[in-house]
């Protein structure tokens, strides 16, 4: 039996709004990074489901190039987070304002 | 006279100098240097025998009016650069180039050893480039290019000395007096334009008779055009060659170099006024009320310029006055219609009087300062230079058989032959001059070159140090008039310094042997217009009347006569109290000046002329300026906009500043919240 379209994109829904919930509600970096990846997980699962339904390969294709994106951006990120930590100590984004106007 | 093409000698003789200018203004201070002479003056010597082939053209009556090249274009305003060379701007061409060129050669010693030396001949080369482009333009706005030209160059050569405030000062004063003038003239060009149609001097004279007699709305009044335009145009002639009421500015023009009083403050550019008043007789002939304005202004500031300069002590001051006495000279008689009498005098004059420059010059370069109080006794050590002088003086002074005497006797004979309804007042007022101008020119001469030498800058310094306190009230304009180069004497050379202390030497040959040149001209530059009466052909008038026609004198030869005997006596009878009084009795001068002290001090004063301007123009000026234009204009409109702009800019920052918190979740709310409003954005309108 074939899953619908409807569910996926519920799940795609469901697993933005957690990333999108968690990115705005804590308060760790990397935990705000890991939101992150969930947001963009969610987004590819939409493609890809999008994609197969009308038999299009395009969307499949933007998936591999967000995922790539995606990996790159946790790279620099973890990299920025570790420096950070090593200067203050901290992985607490309150505590760190520096560029504020 | 036939017409003639543009030749390539005719182009090149402004066109020299101006190449010179370019070497030298562009290469002086690395390549040139102390060697900018050899092109200045090979450039101006070139120039000079392309006057001379361009005379033989014009000799041979050819008369060239042609355009080089098309300058403007606009709708039917056309200008060109263009010459026009007829009789008259063969005259001012000999005139110019032969004097720049012996004058280029003198400054050669002048000038050896000066810092400045290559800016000093590029400045002399600009000025005769200007000023040949002046005499041979074939239409009012190239003659207003060169008049400004002249003007500028005057500018950096009186300034030359410029960390010396005097000089800078004096070079201001010249610049802006002269703006007066050329304000007037820069608007008798544009009625020129208005009422012609045209700037090309040979249309606006073809149609000159088309005005006579036409009135013009002129800032609600209604006057005569021909009036109008004229007077217009003589306000620039006013200007340029120091007539009362502008005639301020030269006597402080003596703070430039000497050789730039010759060239520029004596024998040229003063001598544009003459000159555009003779190149427009057409306009001038048409009204009586602009001719008697000439020949007043003219005749009084000769009047009063000879009288200022019989109680001045500087000597450039003095020869300053006699050259703006003289100028008045050739205004009034181009004032009563004799402009051929008034170009021959401005012929003659440039001789004689750029040789009492210059000899001048030779004098403050032995004797290291202007006051004449400190000079004396110089004929012994200077012989060269006093024979020169006194060629000079006698030829200023009208004595017979010199230049000046032809000159000035055809002026004075003008006067009084002329159907000119003010010309038996000028004619009084010339008798008055031609007795002055001996007297003071010897005055000069015998307390430079008589008696016993009363000790140069030493003794002028040490006199100036003891009266300092008492004496500077009324000494401020004198004390600061001397030529630099007296004082700098490290700037001198070598050659000279050995000589300090031991009493003034005669100038080197380079220095001298342009002397014996214009000593010549001052000579016999007037044979060529020795009148009828005395067996000449007077061939200099025959030469001109094609441009300037020529005056219709009714009178008896007898009258001839008796003007002239009367004009050499009185002028014998100046030269004769001239030398009683400087030289029989010696103490007599003393007590005149102080049986009549008021008017002694208003002479030494020079009328209060300056002291008048400065109380009435320049300082409600500057207080204008200082109130209005500093205090509101330039401190509340125009920082009020500078400072204004960046200060709102700042204003408006500081608020928006606060936006960035620099805490990350602010940054993240405003994102989705964005990312929300788009969402909601596009779900609403589609």
């Amino acid at each position: 039996m074939a899953v619908p379209l409807s569910w996926y994109m519920l799940l795609s829904l469901a697993v933005f709004s957690i990333g999108v919930f968690g990115f705005l509600s804590r308060r760790n970096i990397i935990i705000m990074l890991m939101s992150i990846e969930l947001m963009l997980n969610g987004v590819n699962i939409n493609l890809i489901a999008l994609s197969h339904y009308i038999q299009d390969l395009r969307g499949q294709i933007l998936a591999f190039f967000v995922i790539a994106v995606a990996a790159a951006e946790a790279a620099i990120g973890l990299a920025i987070v570790i420096a950070m930590f090593r200067n203050r100590a901290t992985a607490h984004v309150d505590e760190i304002k520096e560029m504020q106007g | 006279m036939a017409n003639m093409e543009l030749q390539w000698y005719h182009v090149l003789i402004p066109f020299l100098p101006l190449t010179g200018f370019i070497i030298n203004i562009l290469l002086g201070r690395e390549v040139t240097r102390y060697k900018a002479h050899w092109f200045a003056v090979s450039s101006v010597f070139g120039s000079w025998l392309c006057a001379l082939a361009t005379l033989q053209d014009v000799l041979a009556g050819k008369i060239i009016d042609a355009d080089l090249y098309t300058w403007i274009i606009s709708g039917t305003f056309k200008v060109g650069v263009g010459f026009l060379i007829d009789p008259l701007t063969a005259v001012m061409l000999i005139v110019v180039t032969t004097c720049a060129t012996l004058i280029h050669i003198y400054a050669i010693g002048y000038m050896h050893g000066d810092t400045g030396y290559y800016r000093f001949f590029a400045y002399l080369n600009l000025f005769t480039f200007c000023m040949l482009m002046l005499v041979m333009g074939n239409n009012f706005l190239q003659l207003y290019f060169g008049w400004e030209g002249v003007g500028l160059c005057s500018y950096f050569l009186i300034g030359y000395y410029f960390n010396k405030k005097s000089a800078a000062d004096a070079g201001k004063k010249a610049f802006i007096v002269n703006r007066f003038g050329d304000f007037g003239f820069g608007i008798g060009v544009f009625m020129v334009f208005l009422t012609f149609g045209t700037l090309h001097y040979a249309d606006v004279f073809a149609n000159v008779n088309s005005i006579a007699g036409k009135t013009v709305d002129f800032l609600g009044f209604n006057v005569d055009l021909p009036t109008l335009i004229a007077l217009l145009l003589f306000c620039g002639a006013v200007g340029k060659s120091a007539q009362i009421p502008l005639h301020v500015w030269l006597p402080d023009a003596m703070e430039g170099p000497t050789p730039v009083s010759a060239l520029i403050h004596a024998a040229t550019m003063v001598t544009a006024g003459v000159f555009l008043v003779a190149r427009c007789n057409p306009i001038f002939n048409l009204s009586e009320i602009a001719m008697n304005t000439v020949a007043i202004i003219g005749a009084l500031t000769m009047f009063f310029a000879a009288t200022i300069a019989i109680t001045q002590n500087d000597i450039k001051r003095i020869i300053a006055f006699s050259t703006c006495s003289h100028l008045g000279y050739m205004f009034l008689a181009c004032g009563v219609g004799a402009y051929a009498a008034g170009i021959f005098h401005l012929y003659t004059h440039a001789f004689f009087k750029a040789l009492l420059f210059l000899a001048a010059g030779s004098v403050i370069h032995a004797v290291h300062t202007n006051n004449i109080q400190f000079m004396g006794g110089l004929k012994k050590y200077m012989p060269i230079t006093y024979a020169v002088f006194v060629i000079a003086g006698l030829s200023a002074g009208g004595f017979p058989g010199l230049s000046g005497f032809f000159s000035k006797d055809e002026i004075i004979w003008s006067a009084y032959a002329s159907h000119s309804s003010v010309g038996k007042f000028v004619w009084i007022l010339a008798l008055a001059g031609a007795f002055f101008t001996p007297f003071y020119t010897f005055r000069l001469i015998f307390r430079t070159f008589f008696g016993e030498y009363r000790g140069g800058l030493a003794a002028e310094e040490a006199a100036t140090h003891a009266h300092s306190s008492s004496h500077s009230s009324s000494h401020d304009s004198h004390s600061s008039g001397h030529d630099p180069h007296g004082h700098g004497s490290s700037s001198h050379g070598s050659g000279h310094d050995s000589h300090g202390g031991h009493g003034p030497h005669e100038s080197p040959y380079i220095m001298t042997v342009p002397l014996m040149f214009l000593a010549i001209g001052a000579v016999a530059a007037g044979w060529v217009g020795i009148p009828p009466l005395l067996g000449g052909g007077n061939h200099f008038a025959h030469f001109l009347q094609p441009v300037v026609g020529h005056p219709e004198f009714h009178a008896t030869h007898a009258e001839e006569w008796g003007v002239m005997i009367l004009s050499t006596t009185i002028a014998l009878i100046g030269l004769g109290l001239s030398a009683f009084m400087y030289l029989r009795k010696t103490d007599l001068p003393e007590r005149i000046s102080k049986q009549f002290s008021l008017l002694y001090k208003i002479l030494y004063n020079k009328y209060y002329v300056d002291e008048f301007y400065n109380l009435t123009i320049v300082q409600p000026t500057l207080k204008l300026a200082n109130k209005i234009l500093v205090g509101f204009t330039d401190a509340k409109i125009i920082e009020g906009i500078v400072n204004g702009v960046p200060n709102l800019i700042g204003i408006f920052s500081q608020k928006l500043r606060r936006l960035q918190t620099g805490i990350a979740h602010h940054y993240a709310i405003f994102m989705a919240a964005g990312a929300v409003f788009i969402v909601a954005l596009i779900i609403l309108l589609s």
